[in-house]
Protein backbone atom coordinates (compact mmCIF):
# COMPACT_ATOMS: atom_id res chain seq x y z
CA UNK A 1 0.00 0.00 0.00
CA UNK A 2 1.24 3.39 -0.99
CA UNK A 3 2.78 5.45 1.82
CA UNK A 4 -0.08 7.90 3.58
CA UNK A 5 -2.91 6.34 1.36
CA UNK A 6 -5.04 4.54 4.52
CA UNK A 7 -7.49 1.88 3.97
CA UNK A 8 -11.53 3.26 4.09
CA UNK A 9 -13.15 2.84 6.91
CA UNK A 10 -15.55 0.11 6.55
CA UNK A 11 -19.71 0.20 7.22
CA UNK A 12 -19.64 -2.24 10.24
CA UNK A 13 -16.47 -0.37 11.61
CA UNK A 14 -18.21 2.81 11.12
CA UNK A 15 -21.48 1.43 12.52
CA UNK A 16 -19.83 -0.05 15.45
CA UNK A 17 -18.33 2.82 16.54
CA UNK A 18 -21.51 4.88 16.17
CA UNK A 19 -23.21 2.27 18.77
CA UNK A 20 -20.58 2.56 21.20
CA UNK A 21 -20.44 6.20 21.04
CA UNK A 22 -23.96 6.57 21.65
CA UNK A 23 -23.71 3.87 24.53
CA UNK A 24 -21.03 5.70 25.59
CA UNK A 25 -22.44 8.88 25.91
CA UNK A 26 -25.60 7.67 27.23
CA UNK A 27 -24.15 6.09 29.66
CA UNK A 28 -22.39 9.64 30.59
CA UNK A 29 -25.23 11.50 30.94
CA UNK A 30 -27.25 8.86 32.43
CA UNK A 31 -24.87 9.51 35.49
CA UNK A 32 -25.02 12.86 35.28
CA UNK A 33 -29.04 12.81 34.93
CA UNK A 34 -29.38 10.00 37.89
CA UNK A 35 -26.87 12.23 40.01
CA UNK A 36 -29.06 15.23 40.08
CA UNK A 37 -32.37 13.34 40.44
CA UNK A 38 -30.96 11.96 43.33
CA UNK A 39 -29.74 15.39 44.94
CA UNK A 40 -32.77 17.30 43.74
CA UNK A 41 -35.33 14.67 45.15
CA UNK A 42 -33.92 14.46 48.70
CA UNK A 43 -36.16 16.93 50.71
CA UNK A 44 -37.15 15.19 53.83
CA UNK A 45 -38.88 18.45 55.58
CA UNK A 46 -41.50 18.64 52.99
CA UNK A 47 -45.32 18.73 53.82
CA UNK A 48 -47.28 16.78 51.32
CA UNK A 49 -51.01 17.45 50.59
CA UNK A 50 -53.77 15.96 52.52
CA UNK A 51 -53.88 11.78 51.97
CA UNK A 52 -50.88 11.86 49.80
CA UNK A 53 -49.07 8.43 49.93
CA UNK A 54 -45.61 7.73 51.08
CA UNK A 55 -43.07 9.85 49.94
CA UNK A 56 -41.28 7.56 48.19
CA UNK A 57 -44.67 5.98 46.22
CA UNK A 58 -45.43 9.61 45.92
CA UNK A 59 -42.46 10.63 43.73
CA UNK A 60 -43.45 8.30 41.37
CA UNK A 61 -47.12 8.40 41.14
CA UNK A 62 -47.25 12.21 41.31
CA UNK A 63 -47.74 13.26 37.41
CA UNK A 64 -47.41 17.38 39.06
CA UNK A 65 -50.13 18.58 36.77
CA UNK A 66 -51.53 21.08 39.72
CA UNK A 67 -55.05 20.02 39.71
CA UNK A 68 -54.87 19.82 43.86
CA UNK A 69 -53.77 23.40 43.82
CA UNK A 70 -56.14 24.69 41.68
CA UNK A 71 -59.10 23.06 43.98
CA UNK A 72 -57.25 24.18 46.81
CA UNK A 73 -59.70 27.23 48.96
CA UNK A 74 -57.20 28.66 50.53
CA UNK A 75 -54.24 28.82 48.22
CA UNK A 76 -52.37 26.73 50.70
CA UNK A 77 -50.56 24.38 48.09
CA UNK A 78 -48.03 25.25 46.08
CA UNK A 79 -45.98 23.41 42.92
CA UNK A 80 -42.45 23.48 43.66
CA UNK A 81 -40.79 25.51 41.04
CA UNK A 82 -37.45 26.55 40.60
CA UNK A 83 -35.77 27.64 43.11
CA UNK A 84 -37.94 26.50 45.58
CA UNK A 85 -34.94 23.57 46.54
CA UNK A 86 -38.08 20.99 46.79
CA UNK A 87 -38.95 17.97 43.92
CA UNK A 88 -39.90 20.01 41.18
CA UNK A 89 -43.61 20.27 39.97
CA UNK A 90 -45.07 18.74 43.04
CA UNK A 91 -47.07 20.34 45.39
CA UNK A 92 -46.32 21.40 48.98
CA UNK A 93 -47.72 23.64 51.84
CA UNK A 94 -45.65 25.84 54.39
CA UNK A 95 -48.07 26.10 57.27
CA UNK A 96 -46.75 29.57 58.25
CA UNK A 97 -47.43 31.04 55.37
CA UNK A 98 -50.76 29.49 54.46
CA UNK A 99 -51.79 26.45 57.04
CA UNK A 100 -54.47 23.76 55.83
CA UNK A 101 -57.90 24.93 56.71
CA UNK A 102 -58.76 20.83 57.29
CA UNK A 103 -62.10 21.71 54.97
CA UNK A 104 -64.57 18.98 55.21
CA UNK A 105 -65.40 18.37 51.97
CA UNK A 106 -61.73 18.02 51.01
CA UNK A 107 -61.50 19.48 47.31
CA UNK A 108 -57.84 18.85 46.21
CA UNK A 109 -58.11 14.90 46.80
CA UNK A 110 -60.78 13.52 44.65
CA UNK A 111 -59.38 15.29 41.37
CA UNK A 112 -55.73 13.54 41.85
CA UNK A 113 -55.89 11.67 38.51
CA UNK A 114 -53.04 9.39 39.66
CA UNK A 115 -53.66 8.19 42.79
CA UNK A 116 -50.63 10.26 44.45
CA UNK A 117 -53.40 11.29 46.86
CA UNK A 118 -55.56 8.28 48.35
CA UNK A 119 -59.02 9.21 48.69
CA UNK A 120 -59.43 6.05 50.34
CA UNK A 121 -57.40 6.66 53.27
CA UNK A 122 -59.20 9.72 54.42
CA UNK A 123 -62.56 8.07 54.03
CA UNK A 124 -64.45 6.34 57.13
CA UNK A 125 -67.46 4.62 56.90
CA UNK A 126 -68.67 6.29 53.16
CA UNK A 127 -68.37 9.47 54.82
CA UNK A 128 -64.53 12.38 53.76
CA UNK A 129 -63.18 12.31 57.07
CA UNK A 130 -60.43 15.32 56.79
CA UNK A 131 -59.49 14.08 60.37
CA UNK A 132 -57.60 11.10 59.29
CA UNK A 133 -55.52 13.36 57.29
CA UNK A 134 -52.13 12.52 58.30
CA UNK A 135 -49.65 15.73 56.75
CA UNK A 136 -47.18 15.64 59.89
CA UNK A 137 -46.93 16.31 63.21
CA UNK A 138 -46.52 19.37 65.18
CA UNK A 139 -43.53 19.58 67.73
CA UNK A 140 -43.19 22.01 70.32
CA UNK A 141 -39.85 23.77 70.90
CA UNK A 142 -39.98 24.35 74.84
CA UNK A 143 -37.33 26.61 75.10
CA UNK A 144 -38.65 28.97 73.11
CA UNK A 145 -42.43 28.56 73.73
CA UNK A 146 -43.44 31.28 76.04
CA UNK A 147 -45.98 29.28 77.85
CA UNK A 148 -43.32 27.08 79.10
CA UNK A 149 -41.81 30.05 80.25
CA UNK A 150 -44.45 30.98 82.84
CA UNK A 151 -46.21 33.37 80.12
CA UNK A 152 -49.82 33.02 79.55
CA UNK A 153 -50.42 31.58 75.87
CA UNK A 154 -52.60 28.95 74.05
CA UNK A 155 -52.52 30.42 70.69
CA UNK A 156 -51.48 26.97 69.19
CA UNK A 157 -54.35 25.44 71.68
CA UNK A 158 -57.11 27.88 70.43
CA UNK A 159 -55.87 27.19 66.40
CA UNK A 160 -56.14 23.68 66.54
CA UNK A 161 -59.13 22.20 65.09
CA UNK A 162 -59.20 19.20 67.06
CA UNK A 163 -58.81 21.42 69.97
CA UNK A 164 -58.20 19.33 73.31
CA UNK A 165 -57.12 16.39 71.38
CA UNK A 166 -54.01 16.39 69.30
CA UNK A 167 -52.96 19.67 71.75
CA UNK A 168 -54.27 19.88 75.57
CA UNK A 169 -53.08 22.19 78.18
CA UNK A 170 -50.89 20.46 81.06
CA UNK A 171 -51.35 22.62 84.30
CA UNK A 172 -48.57 22.54 86.42
CA UNK A 173 -47.10 25.09 89.15
CA UNK A 174 -44.62 27.77 89.02
CA UNK A 175 -42.72 27.30 91.68
CA UNK A 176 -40.55 30.54 91.00
CA UNK A 177 -43.82 33.00 91.67
CA UNK A 178 -44.85 30.44 94.18
CA UNK A 179 -48.46 31.46 92.91
CA UNK A 180 -48.73 31.13 89.13
CA UNK A 181 -49.48 27.99 86.87
CA UNK A 182 -47.48 26.99 83.90
CA UNK A 183 -50.04 26.08 80.93
CA UNK A 184 -47.88 24.19 78.53
CA UNK A 185 -49.68 22.87 75.42
CA UNK A 186 -49.08 19.53 75.15
CA UNK A 187 -49.31 17.37 71.24
CA UNK A 188 -50.51 14.32 71.08
CA UNK A 189 -49.30 12.55 67.63
CA UNK A 190 -51.84 10.38 67.22
CA UNK A 191 -55.46 12.65 66.54
CA UNK A 192 -51.85 15.56 65.64
CA UNK A 193 -53.12 15.92 61.15
CA UNK A 194 -49.94 18.45 60.94
CA UNK A 195 -52.31 20.99 59.49
CA UNK A 196 -50.11 23.95 60.65
CA UNK A 197 -52.96 26.04 62.46
CA UNK A 198 -51.03 26.01 65.49
CA UNK A 199 -47.62 27.05 63.67
CA UNK A 200 -49.68 29.30 61.86
CA UNK A 201 -51.00 30.81 64.96
CA UNK A 202 -48.06 30.82 66.87
CA UNK A 203 -46.81 34.24 68.91
CA UNK A 204 -42.83 33.91 68.84
CA UNK A 205 -40.80 35.58 66.02
CA UNK A 206 -40.17 32.04 64.73
CA UNK A 207 -42.70 30.03 65.81
CA UNK A 208 -42.28 27.64 68.54
CA UNK A 209 -44.42 24.61 67.47
CA UNK A 210 -43.57 23.80 63.96
CA UNK A 211 -45.08 20.83 61.58
CA UNK A 212 -42.50 18.16 60.44
CA UNK A 213 -43.19 14.61 58.59
CA UNK A 214 -43.75 12.29 60.91
CA UNK A 215 -41.31 10.34 59.75
CA UNK A 216 -38.80 12.82 60.41
CA UNK A 217 -39.55 13.53 64.16
CA UNK A 218 -41.06 10.52 65.58
CA UNK A 219 -39.00 6.97 66.86
CA UNK A 220 -40.11 3.84 67.06
CA UNK A 221 -39.18 1.43 70.21
CA UNK A 222 -39.11 -1.37 67.79
CA UNK A 223 -40.76 -4.81 68.52
CA UNK A 224 -38.49 -5.95 71.17
CA UNK A 225 -40.08 -3.21 73.83
CA UNK A 226 -43.59 -3.53 74.50
CA UNK A 227 -46.12 -2.61 76.99
CA UNK A 228 -46.88 -5.79 78.93
CA UNK A 229 -49.75 -3.88 80.82
CA UNK A 230 -51.34 -3.93 77.10
CA UNK A 231 -53.18 -6.93 75.68
CA UNK A 232 -52.96 -5.50 72.34
CA UNK A 233 -49.70 -3.92 72.36
CA UNK A 234 -48.34 -7.05 74.07
CA UNK A 235 -48.89 -8.97 70.88
CA UNK A 236 -46.29 -7.30 68.89
CA UNK A 237 -43.58 -9.02 69.92
CA UNK A 238 -44.58 -12.25 68.02
CA UNK A 239 -43.10 -9.96 65.22
CA UNK A 240 -40.07 -9.01 66.95
CA UNK A 241 -37.75 -10.75 64.73
CA UNK A 242 -34.07 -12.21 66.23
CA UNK A 243 -31.00 -9.85 66.21
CA UNK A 244 -27.68 -11.23 64.56
CA UNK A 245 -24.94 -9.94 67.40
CA UNK A 246 -21.65 -9.27 66.15
CA UNK A 247 -20.38 -11.34 69.04
CA UNK A 248 -21.14 -14.86 69.71
CA UNK A 249 -23.86 -15.46 72.68
CA UNK A 250 -22.42 -17.55 75.41
CA UNK A 251 -23.77 -20.76 75.97
CA UNK A 252 -23.35 -20.42 79.53
CA UNK A 253 -26.95 -19.38 81.48
CA UNK A 254 -26.64 -16.22 82.96
CA UNK A 255 -26.81 -17.94 86.42
CA UNK A 256 -23.91 -19.76 85.60
CA UNK A 257 -21.71 -17.06 84.98
CA UNK A 258 -22.94 -14.81 88.26
CA UNK A 259 -21.97 -18.02 90.44
CA UNK A 260 -18.89 -19.09 88.93
CA UNK A 261 -16.29 -16.55 89.90
CA UNK A 262 -13.09 -19.04 88.98
CA UNK A 263 -12.43 -16.99 86.29
CA UNK A 264 -12.06 -13.53 88.35
CA UNK A 265 -9.62 -14.69 90.83
CA UNK B 1 -52.62 42.02 2.66
CA UNK B 2 -54.08 38.73 0.91
CA UNK B 3 -50.66 37.68 0.21
CA UNK B 4 -49.64 38.08 4.16
CA UNK B 5 -52.36 35.92 4.73
CA UNK B 6 -51.94 33.24 2.72
CA UNK B 7 -47.80 33.43 3.60
CA UNK B 8 -48.59 33.25 7.25
CA UNK B 9 -52.36 32.11 7.88
CA UNK B 10 -50.69 28.58 9.47
CA UNK B 11 -48.11 30.87 10.97
CA UNK B 12 -51.02 33.26 12.41
CA UNK B 13 -53.44 30.37 13.78
CA UNK B 14 -50.11 27.96 15.57
CA UNK B 15 -49.35 31.28 17.71
CA UNK B 16 -53.48 31.65 18.25
CA UNK B 17 -53.67 27.85 19.14
CA UNK B 18 -50.67 27.95 21.35
CA UNK B 19 -51.36 31.43 23.05
CA UNK B 20 -55.47 30.85 23.69
CA UNK B 21 -54.07 27.16 25.30
CA UNK B 22 -51.42 28.91 27.93
CA UNK B 23 -54.40 31.33 28.55
CA UNK B 24 -57.10 28.84 28.99
CA UNK B 25 -54.78 26.84 31.60
CA UNK B 26 -53.52 30.22 33.16
CA UNK B 27 -57.37 31.28 33.78
CA UNK B 28 -57.98 28.16 35.29
CA UNK B 29 -56.04 28.32 37.95
CA UNK B 30 -56.20 32.40 37.89
CA UNK B 31 -59.91 32.77 37.75
CA UNK B 32 -61.05 29.34 38.22
CA UNK B 33 -61.97 28.86 34.53
CA UNK B 34 -63.06 25.06 34.10
CA UNK B 35 -62.60 24.73 30.10
CA UNK B 36 -59.16 23.32 30.55
CA UNK B 37 -57.50 22.36 34.08
CA UNK B 38 -54.32 21.24 34.94
CA UNK B 39 -51.19 21.79 32.84
CA UNK B 40 -49.37 19.36 29.96
CA UNK B 41 -48.62 16.52 31.97
CA UNK B 42 -52.70 16.31 32.94
CA UNK B 43 -55.43 18.01 32.28
CA UNK B 44 -59.33 18.06 32.97
CA UNK B 45 -61.11 19.20 29.86
CA UNK B 46 -64.36 21.42 30.54
CA UNK B 47 -65.23 18.75 34.10
CA UNK B 48 -65.61 15.75 31.40
CA UNK B 49 -62.81 13.96 30.43
CA UNK B 50 -59.05 13.53 31.54
CA UNK B 51 -56.29 13.34 29.40
CA UNK B 52 -52.42 13.10 30.18
CA UNK B 53 -48.99 13.05 28.23
CA UNK B 54 -48.91 9.64 27.25
CA UNK B 55 -44.64 9.80 27.74
CA UNK B 56 -45.18 11.28 31.21
CA UNK B 57 -47.27 8.55 32.08
CA UNK B 58 -45.05 5.95 30.05
CA UNK B 59 -41.76 7.35 32.13
CA UNK B 60 -43.75 6.53 35.25
CA UNK B 61 -44.57 3.06 34.15
CA UNK B 62 -40.92 2.70 33.84
CA UNK B 63 -40.21 4.15 37.97
CA UNK B 64 -42.79 1.34 38.52
CA UNK B 65 -45.61 3.73 39.53
CA UNK B 66 -49.03 2.14 39.69
CA UNK B 67 -50.97 3.58 36.62
CA UNK B 68 -54.50 5.01 37.58
CA UNK B 69 -57.05 4.06 35.25
CA UNK B 70 -57.83 8.37 34.92
CA UNK B 71 -54.35 8.43 33.67
CA UNK B 72 -54.14 5.40 31.72
CA UNK B 73 -57.48 6.35 29.76
CA UNK B 74 -55.76 9.80 29.45
CA UNK B 75 -52.88 8.82 28.22
CA UNK B 76 -54.37 6.77 25.41
CA UNK B 77 -56.91 9.53 24.43
CA UNK B 78 -53.69 11.76 24.04
CA UNK B 79 -51.67 9.20 21.62
CA UNK B 80 -54.88 8.71 19.58
CA UNK B 81 -55.88 11.57 18.77
CA UNK B 82 -51.48 12.85 17.84
CA UNK B 83 -51.29 9.09 16.08
CA UNK B 84 -54.74 10.74 14.23
CA UNK B 85 -53.55 14.28 13.56
CA UNK B 86 -49.84 14.13 13.20
CA UNK B 87 -47.60 13.34 16.32
CA UNK B 88 -45.54 16.08 16.29
CA UNK B 89 -48.47 18.44 15.70
CA UNK B 90 -48.20 18.92 19.67
CA UNK B 91 -44.78 20.65 18.96
CA UNK B 92 -45.79 23.00 16.66
CA UNK B 93 -49.27 23.93 17.88
CA UNK B 94 -49.33 23.32 21.46
CA UNK B 95 -45.38 23.35 23.16
CA UNK B 96 -44.71 26.62 24.16
CA UNK B 97 -41.16 25.82 23.70
CA UNK B 98 -41.87 26.20 20.03
CA UNK B 99 -42.43 29.96 20.44
CA UNK B 100 -38.56 30.57 21.81
CA UNK B 101 -37.13 27.96 19.17
CA UNK B 102 -38.98 29.49 16.50
CA UNK B 103 -37.94 33.02 17.51
CA UNK B 104 -34.13 31.64 17.56
CA UNK B 105 -34.28 29.99 14.25
CA UNK B 106 -36.27 32.98 12.88
CA UNK B 107 -32.77 35.50 14.16
CA UNK B 108 -30.79 33.00 12.66
CA UNK B 109 -32.49 32.86 9.67
CA UNK B 110 -32.45 36.90 9.30
CA UNK B 111 -28.69 37.44 10.39
CA UNK B 112 -27.42 34.72 8.00
CA UNK B 113 -25.67 32.82 11.09
CA UNK B 114 -26.47 29.53 9.12
CA UNK B 115 -23.78 30.96 6.42
CA UNK B 116 -21.40 31.61 9.03
CA UNK B 117 -21.47 28.43 11.13
CA UNK B 118 -21.64 25.89 8.04
CA UNK B 119 -23.65 23.46 8.05
CA UNK B 120 -21.80 20.62 9.53
CA UNK B 121 -23.57 19.76 12.55
CA UNK B 122 -21.82 18.10 15.48
CA UNK B 123 -24.56 15.33 17.11
CA UNK B 124 -27.37 13.94 14.62
CA UNK B 125 -31.09 14.18 15.27
CA UNK B 126 -31.26 10.94 15.97
CA UNK B 127 -29.98 12.03 19.45
CA UNK B 128 -33.48 12.57 20.90
CA UNK B 129 -34.14 9.00 20.55
CA UNK B 130 -31.33 8.18 22.60
CA UNK B 131 -32.74 10.72 24.66
CA UNK B 132 -35.72 8.67 24.91
CA UNK B 133 -34.60 5.65 25.66
CA UNK B 134 -32.18 7.22 28.50
CA UNK B 135 -34.46 9.08 30.01
CA UNK B 136 -37.01 5.06 30.54
CA UNK B 137 -33.58 3.74 31.97
CA UNK B 138 -33.02 7.01 34.09
CA UNK B 139 -36.68 6.80 35.36
CA UNK B 140 -36.45 2.70 36.34
CA UNK B 141 -32.79 3.07 38.29
CA UNK B 142 -34.43 6.19 40.42
CA UNK B 143 -38.00 5.57 41.21
CA UNK B 144 -39.61 8.26 39.37
CA UNK B 145 -40.14 10.20 35.96
CA UNK B 146 -36.88 11.42 34.81
CA UNK B 147 -37.75 13.49 31.86
CA UNK B 148 -40.57 15.14 33.71
CA UNK B 149 -38.19 16.19 36.62
CA UNK B 150 -36.04 18.24 34.49
CA UNK B 151 -38.10 18.71 31.49
CA UNK B 152 -38.12 23.03 30.38
CA UNK B 153 -40.84 22.12 28.87
CA UNK B 154 -43.07 21.39 31.82
CA UNK B 155 -41.09 24.60 33.62
CA UNK B 156 -42.31 26.74 31.12
CA UNK B 157 -45.70 25.46 31.47
CA UNK B 158 -46.43 25.14 34.60
CA UNK B 159 -44.37 28.00 35.47
CA UNK B 160 -47.00 30.19 33.11
CA UNK B 161 -49.93 28.39 34.98
CA UNK B 162 -48.32 28.25 38.64
CA UNK B 163 -45.98 30.81 39.11
CA UNK B 164 -42.36 30.84 37.43
CA UNK B 165 -39.71 30.91 40.19
CA UNK B 166 -35.97 30.39 38.32
CA UNK B 167 -37.59 28.15 35.60
CA UNK B 168 -37.50 31.26 32.84
CA UNK B 169 -33.89 30.71 32.90
CA UNK B 170 -34.60 27.20 30.85
CA UNK B 171 -36.19 29.40 27.96
CA UNK B 172 -33.30 31.31 28.04
CA UNK B 173 -30.59 28.67 28.46
CA UNK B 174 -33.05 26.67 25.38
CA UNK B 175 -33.28 30.21 23.18
CA UNK B 176 -29.26 30.50 23.38
CA UNK B 177 -28.58 27.15 22.56
CA UNK B 178 -30.43 27.23 19.33
CA UNK B 179 -29.26 30.81 18.17
CA UNK B 180 -25.84 30.28 19.31
CA UNK B 181 -24.82 26.71 19.41
CA UNK B 182 -27.12 24.47 17.38
CA UNK B 183 -29.77 25.21 14.65
CA UNK B 184 -33.00 23.11 15.69
CA UNK B 185 -30.94 22.24 18.29
CA UNK B 186 -33.61 21.32 21.17
CA UNK B 187 -36.81 20.54 19.02
CA UNK B 188 -34.91 18.84 16.37
CA UNK B 189 -31.95 17.26 17.93
CA UNK B 190 -32.74 16.56 21.76
CA UNK B 191 -35.83 16.60 23.11
CA UNK B 192 -37.13 13.47 23.91
CA UNK B 193 -41.16 14.78 23.78
CA UNK B 194 -40.75 15.19 20.02
CA UNK B 195 -38.71 11.76 19.65
CA UNK B 196 -41.46 10.35 21.06
CA UNK B 197 -44.23 11.64 19.42
CA UNK B 198 -42.24 11.62 16.17
CA UNK B 199 -42.26 7.32 16.63
CA UNK B 200 -46.46 8.03 17.55
CA UNK B 201 -46.54 10.49 13.98
CA UNK B 202 -44.96 7.55 11.95
CA UNK B 203 -48.65 6.45 10.96
CA UNK B 204 -50.79 9.59 11.34
CA UNK B 205 -53.69 10.27 8.51
CA UNK B 206 -52.71 13.83 8.18
CA UNK B 207 -49.77 14.94 6.35
CA UNK B 208 -48.27 17.09 4.00
CA UNK B 209 -48.43 16.25 0.44
CA UNK B 210 -46.25 17.74 -2.19
CA UNK B 211 -46.77 18.07 -5.69
CA UNK B 212 -44.05 17.89 -7.71
CA UNK B 213 -45.32 19.60 -11.07
CA UNK B 214 -46.23 22.97 -9.37
CA UNK B 215 -42.49 23.23 -8.00
CA UNK B 216 -40.60 25.83 -9.11
CA UNK B 217 -37.20 24.50 -7.00
CA UNK B 218 -37.39 27.87 -5.16
CA UNK B 219 -36.05 26.06 -1.85
CA UNK B 220 -38.15 28.35 0.50
CA UNK B 221 -39.87 25.24 2.62
CA UNK B 222 -36.67 23.59 3.04
CA UNK B 223 -34.73 26.92 4.29
CA UNK B 224 -37.68 27.68 6.53
CA UNK B 225 -38.50 23.75 7.64
CA UNK B 226 -37.19 22.84 11.07
CA UNK B 227 -37.02 19.44 10.12
CA UNK B 228 -35.71 19.94 6.51
CA UNK B 229 -34.71 16.79 6.06
CA UNK B 230 -38.15 15.30 5.88
CA UNK B 231 -38.54 17.03 2.94
CA UNK B 232 -36.16 15.43 0.57
CA UNK B 233 -38.99 15.11 -2.20
CA UNK B 234 -39.04 18.32 -2.71
CA UNK B 235 -38.81 18.97 -6.77
CA UNK B 236 -38.33 15.40 -7.31
CA UNK B 237 -41.27 13.10 -6.93
CA UNK B 238 -45.04 13.71 -5.46
CA UNK B 239 -45.31 12.28 -2.17
CA UNK B 240 -46.38 12.70 1.14
CA UNK B 241 -44.23 13.88 3.91
CA UNK B 242 -44.17 10.37 5.57
CA UNK B 243 -41.26 11.32 8.56
CA UNK B 244 -42.59 11.05 12.28
CA UNK B 245 -40.04 14.07 12.82
CA UNK B 246 -42.35 16.33 10.70
CA UNK B 247 -44.24 18.28 13.37
CA UNK B 248 -46.96 19.45 10.70
CA UNK B 249 -46.32 23.33 11.39
CA UNK B 250 -47.13 24.22 7.91
CA UNK B 251 -44.24 26.83 7.53
CA UNK B 252 -43.64 25.15 4.58
CA UNK B 253 -47.27 25.65 3.06
CA UNK B 254 -47.07 29.29 4.06
CA UNK B 255 -44.19 30.28 2.04
CA UNK B 256 -44.84 28.12 -1.05
CA UNK B 257 -45.67 30.62 -3.90
CA UNK B 258 -46.40 27.73 -5.91
CA UNK B 259 -49.19 25.76 -4.80
CA UNK B 260 -46.95 22.62 -4.69
CA UNK B 261 -47.54 21.92 -1.09
CA UNK B 262 -50.75 21.55 1.14
CA UNK B 263 -52.74 18.94 3.76
CA UNK B 264 -53.91 16.00 2.86
CA UNK B 265 -55.08 12.48 4.31
CA UNK B 266 -52.32 10.29 3.72
CA UNK B 267 -52.07 8.64 0.62
CA UNK B 268 -52.90 4.96 2.17
CA UNK B 269 -52.26 3.58 -1.63
CA UNK B 270 -48.80 4.95 -2.06
CA UNK B 271 -46.96 1.75 -0.85
CA UNK B 272 -43.73 1.38 -2.79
Amino acid sequence: MPKGKREPISDRRKFIFDMARGVGVATLGGFIWSAYIDEAKASPLLLRPPAAIDEENFLKTCIKCGLCVEACPYDTLVLAKPGDHKPLGTPYFTPREIPCYMCTDIPCVPVCPSGALDLESVVTENKLDINKADMGVAVVDEESCIAFWGIQCDACYRACPLLGSAITIEYQKNERTGKHAFLKPIVHSDPCTGCGLCEHACVTQKAAIQIFPREVVQGKAGNHYIKGWDKEDDKRVGDAKAIKTTTEISKRSALNSLNDSGDLY
Amino acid sequence: MKQFWSNNRFLILRRLTQISILFLYFGANAWGWTILRGNLSSSIVVNFAQVSDPYAVLQMLAAGAAISLDLFIGAMTIAVFYFLIGGRAFCSWVCPINMVTDTANFIRRKLEFNRMQGQKMPITRNTRYWVLGLSLVVSALMGMAAFEFVSPISMIHRGIVFGIGFGWSSAVIIFLFDLFVLKDGWCGHICPLGGFYSLLGRFSVIRVLHSEENCTLCMKCKTVCPEHQVLHMIGKESLSVTDGACTNCARCIDVCDDEALGFSLRKLAEKK
